[in-house]
């Protein structure tokens, strides 16, 4: 299912001037941009103070300048507010989608078809954009829904501080509620409708079509039907203008899998020199599928360093060769080596295997962090903290060898408990380690124990439990069961004074 | 006509460079009375193994440091694709198991597990995967043991929680282990002597079913046999089911 994003900039110029400016106007004062209209200046943006005193884009600077005394007015540039929304586009390309495009004056589209699950679902994504925008100075209201149209429509219409998910399916319903001015229709053509008692964009999907479309000509018609997801409506992707990009159209269209293989041979054969030539490796490839429809389709792999090896990112875009729906067919294939860091010309490049008999550990991570998840793939080292469970740091994969090790001395469970689980015990207090414990039901007598080690730390807090008492005391005790079972079970508190904690036990791991 | 002695010399090199002869390599135990038990007198590389603890976690957490120790005496990088993060790393240092030697691969589930490690063993020189998960079916640990078999990396299917009592379905692994926990020496000091375990070879193709109490790791990952007891066949003991 295809699923677009739209973000919806609605103070994009003036937001932009606010960032740019060495010094930027009072943020107080209302700033508008401002175009010369046959002699006369008109306002073209307002910011949101100024469209809170009622400046409205299309007024004139005179009749602006009586809403407000102390109104900043800048020529407005729509070039580079253009300029400036493709960078903001190609930014979104590199972190979130390739197949990105502005969408003018004022937005751009991101389509994120099979993207969601790299962050963890389509609300994290969202937010994340919205985060980082927001975080930029600029205002945003965005949506995701199966249309570009219906997208548009609701990032416009809804008007939040939060991401608007149209779930799978529901894009009709979504449109139904919302203004027929929403279509991306002339403004002209949107106000005769709604004279014509048009409140709403589903009397217009119930009205007979021949005579509207008769008065307003097919495009009012073309825009409902892109917005339902009756006719296709693409997005044309635009690219960063300095990556390494090679293209191949195809003689007549494909849709099997050897056949994409095959061009994905061939693509990452015309790539491999240009990298070469660059002293370059690839660490993010895009493959973009432009199918007969109009659609795109893309795949979007990483690696952990940086590949120019041709075996090794041919096999890593085959890999997801089944996550592509060809439709009618894909008639061009385009390779983009989206994300690249310079890599020496001493490492090998595929033209010469060096025969080591070392395992290619690079493949293997890339592949399987393309197909489960990078943060999926971690190494362990030590982590200076007083606590067991904060004493492992997770590093990437392929990061390089710690040489610290753990502390020979302290217990190591093999298996933690996370969070640790109430027990019930029975133990003679302070110092004695517990002769019996009940733990999910099940009573273990203990047979001999070690112990008890004290710990002091902060309690752990950010797991939610109890997180405003400060307790800094644990005691553990290493227990054996009359069956041979080893356990790691812990009192909170000192066992003498409560202020160190309420003496409730604990278990938190396994022993071999 | 006999070779001459050089011509053979000379094939064996091939065949080591090639890595053939990794397929039938074998780690001995270092213990003899488990060796002699074991087909090629140790765990085979380029085969599947199956390992279980039980329900109980303080098992599940043994059979974890008994395949720390096996892996530690391999060579190479440890591919150790789990389902949930409950293992604590610093314990596998303690059977010999570098941390720097061990890539976790987190799966959300046991399919997902199964994959992971198919694609690791599709790479050779590794020194082992260990694949934790609840069921396998015949045919998953089928490819996995034609993998194995492939790549000449031993593979390990960990059975978490599993449960002794219930008969496990049948499975393409060369030998079966089910590690318990079991009662250590008293010390008639308030400490911990070394760890015991409970080490039963359940199945194995082309031996037989064996139970023995052993000592738990060492930091090279070598278990030892306790002095005073003796070890004793699978047959005698009530808890064994083959």
């Amino acid at each position: 299912m295809r699923r677009v994003v739209s973000l919806f900039l609605p103070s994009w110029p003036t937001d932009r001037l606010r960032r740019m400016a060495a010094k930027p106007p009072e943020a107080s004062a209302p700033l508008v941009t401002a175009l010369p209209d046959h002699g006369r200046r008109v306002i073209a943006a307002v910011d949101a103070a100024a469209r809170q005193l009622g400046i409205q884009p299309g007024m004139t600077v005179t009749r602006a300048r009586a809403f407000a005394p102390n109104l900043a007015i800048v020529d407005a540039d729509p070039d580079d507010d253009l300029e400036g929304l493709k960078r903001l586009a190609l930014w979104a390309g590199r972190r979130y989608s390739p197949l990105v495009a502005p969408d003018p004056p004022d937005g751009i589209w991101i389509d994120i078809t099979g993207c969601a699950h790299r962050y963890g679902g389509e609300e994290p994504l969202l937010k994340d954009i919205l985060r980082r925008v927001a975080a930029s100075g600029t205002t945003i209201q965005l949506a995701v829904a199966d249309t570009a149209g219906c997208a548009h429509a609701v990032a416009h219409h809804v008007p939040s501080g939060r991401p608007t998910i149209i779930a799978p399916g529901k894009a009709h319903a979504a449109l139904s509620i919302l203004p027929v001015s929403a279509l991306r229709i002339e403004a002209g053509v949107a106000e005769e409708l709604r004279r014509m008692g048009f409140e709403r964009i589903e009397q217009l999907i119930a009205a007979p079509r021949a005579p509207l479309a008769k008065r307003f000509g097919r495009q009012l018609f073309k825009r409902l039907d892109q917005a339902l997801g009756q006719i296709p409506e693409p997005i044309e992707p635009i690219f960063p203008p300095t990556v390494p990009r090679v293209r191949r159209s195809l003689l007549e269209p494909i849709g099997t899998a050897e056949a994409f293989g095959q061009v994905i041979a061939d693509l990452v054969g015309d790539l491999i020199p240009l990298l070469v030539g660059a002293g370059i490796g690839v660490r993010q490839l895009d493959l973009l599928f432009e199918r007969v429809d109009g659609q795109y389709q893309v795949i979007r792999v990483g690696t952990a360093s940086p590949v120019r090896d041709a075996a090794h990112l041919a096999k890593l875009l085959a890999q997801k060769i089944d996550t592509i729906d060809p439709g009618m067919g894909v008639e061009a294939m385009t390779l983009i080596a989206a994300l690249v860091e310079p890599m020496g010309p001493t490492q090998r490049t595929g033209l010469i295997d060096s025969g080591r008999r070392g395992p290619d550990l690079a493949a293997l991570v890339d592949a399987l962090a393309n197909r489960f998840g990078p943060d999926r793939l971690y190494r362990t080292q030590p982590n200076a903290s007083t606590m067991p469970e904060r004493a492992i740091g997770i590093v990437p994969p392929l990061s390089p060898a710690g040489d610290a090790g753990w502390d020979d001395d302290s217990p190591r469970p093999a298996r933690m408990i996370v969070p640790p689980e109430p027990i019930e015990v029975i133990a003679a207090l302070p110092d004695h380690p517990p002769a019996m414990f009940v733990w999910r039901g099940k009573r273990n007598r203990v047979a001999q124990a070690d112990g008890p080690k004290r710990l002091h730390g902060e309690w752990w807090r950010e797991a939610g439990h109890e997180a405003d008492m400060p307790f800094a005391v644990r005691d553990y005790y290493q227990v054996e069961t009359i069956s041979g079972g080893r356990y790691w079970i812990f009192r909170l508190g000192d066992g003498e004074r409560s202020t160190t904690g309420p003496m409730k036990w604990f278990i938190h791991g396994a022993f071999a | 006509m006999r070779e001459p002695p050089a011509l053979a010399q000379l094939r064996a090199q091939i065949a080591e460079i090639e890595g053939v002869a990794a397929r039938h390599a074998h780690l001995a135990f270092g213990v003899e009375a488990i060796d002699a038990l074991l087909p090629g007198s140790g765990i085979a590389a380029g085969a599947l193994h199956e390992v279980a603890g039980s329900r109980e976690l303080a098992d599940d957490a043994a059979a974890t440091v008994f395949l720390a120790g096996i892996l530690s005496r391999f060579e190479g990088p440890v591919f150790w694709c789990l389902r949930y993060r409950d293992l604590f790393a610093p314990a596998l240092h303690l059977a010999g198991l570098h941390p720097d030697r061990v890539i976790f691969v987190e799966t959300a589930s046991d399919t997902h597990v199964l994959t992971a490690m198919e694609e690791c063993l599709r790479h050779p020189g590794l020194a082992g995967v260990v694949g934790e998960l609840g069921k396998v079916g015949l045919t998953s640990s089928r490819r996995l043991q034609l993998a194995a078999e492939t790549s000449g990396t031993p593979a390990f299917l960990f059975r978490r929680a599993s449960d002794p009592d219930k008969r496990t379905e049948g499975s393409a692994a060369v030998t079966r282990w089910r590690v318990r926990a079991a009662p250590s020496e008293q010390l008639g000091i308030p400490s911990l002597g070394r760890p015991r375990w409970e080490l039963a070879l359940e199945r194995a193709r082309g031996g037989d079913p064996h139970l023995w109490i052993v000592e738990g790791c060492d930091a090279q990952g070598r278990i030892a046999l306790p002095a005073q007891l003796a070890d004793r066949p699978a047959a005698q003991d009530g808890r064994q089911a083959a």
